[in-house]
């Protein structure tokens, strides 16, 4: 692969320009309405996101502590059989995740083998000592994983990221269908778009199968780090779905290996912890010492095997941009089957050919942080300047280790509605994948789009919108 | 129920009824300001009507640190809405909606929405458009926002643990303020002892009356002259009088009980025994010790409760 094409596949109309049968119905439909309705229902829209208050905090905001994520009034609609395709894919993508981690945490089997160099494991700064040899409930560590897929080239679709810490952006999937719903009965009528409001229900079935041995009905509750965190809305919003308490680190103490909150009629167990809290902040007594959003004595109850957390602490081991690369040969080793979706195609630049190409091609490629999320310390080589270009470099060869290079993907874009009409803009997916007994997932996820024209990033610290993802019923 | 969430319903449902009740003080302290009487004795500056918010919210010393002339303009816009007051409208209305804001999965999506609207509306007020929309136009959208937000809470709630602990914040609110507003009276004086009973001291009382909403129910029930006994009468003892003392001490005793859940907790027993005082309490008693006198070791038991009540519900501590 090289620089981007000038050619972009469309949800819409692939990439010569015909509309999509999966998509026709739609595309007449938009045809045949004014644009300045199409205006007066984005404000519609803009409205009922005020008022539910879905708001998101932006790190390092000191004024605007709250506010909106732009939302698209265009879907993004997939077809029955892709989504058949991607659902396989994940399924199976999550499965050999899980399972690498059970194994890196007790035999490491797939170490041992060879497949993956020992080193990069049990020195990445994700891998925690203290779960090695822990047993977790079913021997499963991410519970819901969030794993972002894009569609480029012809169609095909790739693995950008899996995020299986604590994925965010659930409740704007729930949300944007719910508005959209709202807005558009008439082709909600005419369309069968597979529903997702059932998420928070598998949520809190997933949680709960969770529980630890012998406990028959488990009290669930989900750990938020407070109301200043980015993904406060989401936090409550989970919890009033699922009818669980929402909870502080200040609001649950531990004694005896137990963790109990504090109720108005005295202290209360709690089961399952659907934490939203990173590891370092848990138990300040196992981890960071300064934090004061965990838990003492969590870490305890934990290894006692009398909570269960939900993700398992430890999980970013595999999410990890350095660990990224070799998921295939996970899927490969653990499953003797050949991965159903793609990765991206990787340079490592720990590795010195692959760091001597990507410096000869920063000006094609995107270069990330291995440990960096949310868009930021990354560089996308085509849209940066040279000055940015110059100090990235500086950067990169300071320290190798700490990047990995991507091409420059031709994302695929999806008719979006912007200022000057509709237009092509770049997306991105992003569904949430619950592992209990089975692996179950609603259909779709959270569609992500870049508003500015030509951008690829479609983070919504970094400017992006969301519109509703439809996965079409046969 | 978590103690954290507990304490912040409380809290959101007394930050509205304080919204209402400081409306509905500022309210009558505006119509009495338009009355012909000044005050007669040097010094006494806290007897200007402008004052009597100030003193009856105990915010005198903060006002005057930031304002150094009593007058209309600054005492409304220091009531109503300097962010720095925290008792300011619109101070507690955002610490109302904030709390709401942190327990949206404990409240129903209406109750949400209804005090982010209110939230968002009350950000766009500025002195200019309070004095052009009309300052008692302000103050009744302050009251039917209010109202709104309990009906919605009365119409889409879950009669949960949750919804005990938001009525028990809205009557413990609202029998503070009934109080406080009850106490009014006692900072106003009149122009003179020849003007008791007379056509200024009726405005006054029947003023105080309106600020309650129980000018008609007085006529309803008495059908004569605006007495101190019979208003004292009304706003302290009658229980079928919605803002009188005894009613939101009825309320505020079945509440406590229903959360006891039969564990003879402080708080019950408390309420209990202030509710019993207004339940056979007799008018004549009230003026024998004065009203003011009375209204204000009503106030000092109410805070006892309050202490009780955060060491039982809202902030315990477990070793």
């Amino acid at each position: 692969m090289t620089a981007a094409p000038q050619v972009f596949y469309d949800e819409m109309c692939g990439l010569d320009g015909g509309v999509l049968p999966h998509y026709r119905g739609y595309a007449d439909w938009l045809a045949s309405i004014p644009p300045d309705r199409l205006t007066q229902k984005r404000r519609e829209a803009e409205v009922m996101f005020h008022r539910v208050g879905i708001t998101f905090a932006v790190y390092g905001d000191e004024t605007g502590t709250e506010r909106l994520i732009p939302f698209d009034i265009v879907p993004r609609i997939l077809a029955a059989d892709e989504w058949a395709t991607l659902e396989r894919g994940l399924q199976q993508r999550v499965k050999a995740l899980n399972l690498f981690l059970h194994d890196v945490y007790h035999e490491q089997a797939i170490l041992k083998e060879g497949i993956i160099p020992p080193r990069r494991v049990l020195e990445n700064s994700q891998y925690r000592a203290v779960m090695q040899g822990l047993d977790v409930r079913n021997a499963i560590y991410a519970h819901v994983a969030g794993v972002d897929i894009v569609r480029a080239g012809k169609g095909e679709f790739y693995v950008l990221e899996d995020n299986l810490r604590v994925p965010s952006g659930v409740s704007y999937m729930l949300e944007d269908r719910k508005v959209m719903m709202r807005l558009f009965p008439e082709l909600f009528a005419r369309y069968q778009v597979a529903p997702v409001d059932h998420y928070p229900d598998l949520l809190l079935d997933t949680l709960r199968q969770a529980a630890p041995e012998g406990v028959a009905d488990p009290t669930v509750a989900l750990l938020t780090p407070g109301q200043y965190n980015s993904a406060y809305f989401e936090h409550t919003f989970l919890a009033q779905q699922m009818g669980v308490e929402l909870v502080e680190g200040q609001d649950l103490f531990v004694r005896d290996d137990t963790v109990y909150m504090r109720t108005t009629r005295g202290p209360k167990r709690v089961d399952v912890i659907y934490r939203r809290i990173d590891d370092d902040f848990l138990d300040p007594q196992v981890f960071r010492p300064d934090s004061i959003l965990g838990v003492p004595g969590l870490f305890g109850a934990y290894r006692a095997g009398r909570v269960t957390l939900a993700n398992a602490i430890g999980t970013g081991v595999a999410d990890d941009k350095s660990m990224y690369p070799h998921v295939p040969d996970m899927i490969r080793f653990y499953l003797a089957e050949e991965p159903i979706l793609a990765n991206v195609p990787t340079w490592q630049l720990r590795k010195r050919d692959d760091l001597k190409y990507v410096l000869e091609h920063l000006d094609e490629l995107v270069v990330k942080e291995v440990h960096g999320s949310g868009g930021y310390g990354m560089l996308v080589g085509p849209a940066a300047t040279m000055t940015q270009r110059a100090e990235f470099r500086e950067r990169i060869i300071a320290k190798p280790d700490n990047y990995i290079a991507q091409p420059t993907l031709a994302l695929s874009t999806c008719p979006t509605f912007v200022e000057s009409g509709i237009a092509p803009r770049h997306i991105d997916l992003r569904p949430f994948v619950l592992s209990g007994r089975e692996i179950r997932m609603a259909p779709g996820g959270l569609c992500r789009v870049a508003l500015k024209e030509g951008s690829l990033v479609v983070n919504s610290s970094q400017g992006g919108g969301t519109k509703d993802t439809w996965v079409l019923e046969q | 129920m978590l103690s954290r969430t507990a304490n912040d319903l409380f809290w959101m449902s007394r930050q509205v009824e304080r919204a209402e009740n400081t409306a509905r003080m500022l309210d009558v302290t505006y119509r009495m300001s338009m009355l012909p009487y000044r005050v007669m004795e040097p010094g006494e500056k806290w007897a200007e009507p402008w004052a009597v918010p100030l003193v009856i919210t105990g915010l005198a010393t903060t006002y005057y640190q930031r304002y150094p002339e009593l007058t209309a303009e600054n005492v409304l816009r220091f009531m109503v809405l300097d962010a720095s007051n925290p008792s300011s409208v619109y101070s507690v209305l955002q610490h109302a909606r904030e709390n709401a804001r942190a327990q949206r999965g404990a409240i129903s999506v209406e109750m949400w929405e209804s005090l982010n609207e209110t939230w968002l509306r009350i950000r766009e007020k500025s002195y200019g458009t309070l004095t052009a929309e009309g300052v008692s136009a302000f103050f009744d959208w302050v009251k039917d926002r209010s109202h709104l937000f309990r009906g919605v809470t009365f119409g889409t709630m879950l009669r949960d643990e949750g919804y005990q602990f938001i009525r028990l914040g809205t009557f413990f609110e609202r029998a503070d303020n009934t109080a406080r507003i009850l106490d009014v009276k006692y900072h106003t004086l009149l122009p003179s002892i020849h003007d008791v009973g007379g056509a200024v001291d009726y405005y006054q009382w029947s003023a105080l009356l309106r600020s309650v909403s129980a000018f008609n129910a007085y006529r309803k029930i008495y059908r004569d002259v605006i007495t101190p006994l019979r208003v004292a009468e009304l706003l302290v003892l009658r229980e079928d009088m919605p803002r009188s003392l005894h009613a939101c001490m009825n309320q505020l005793y079945e509440i406590l009980q229903e959360l006891s859940a039969g564990a003879k907790l402080e708080p019950e027993r408390l309420a209990g025994e202030i509710h019993a005082q207004l339940h056979y309490g007799k008018t004549e008693r009230i003026f024998a010790v004065g009203l003011h006198e009375y209204l204000l070791e009503f106030l000092e038991k109410l805070q006892s409760l309050n202490d009780e009540i955060n060491r039982h519900f809202l902030v315990p501590v477990y070793a």
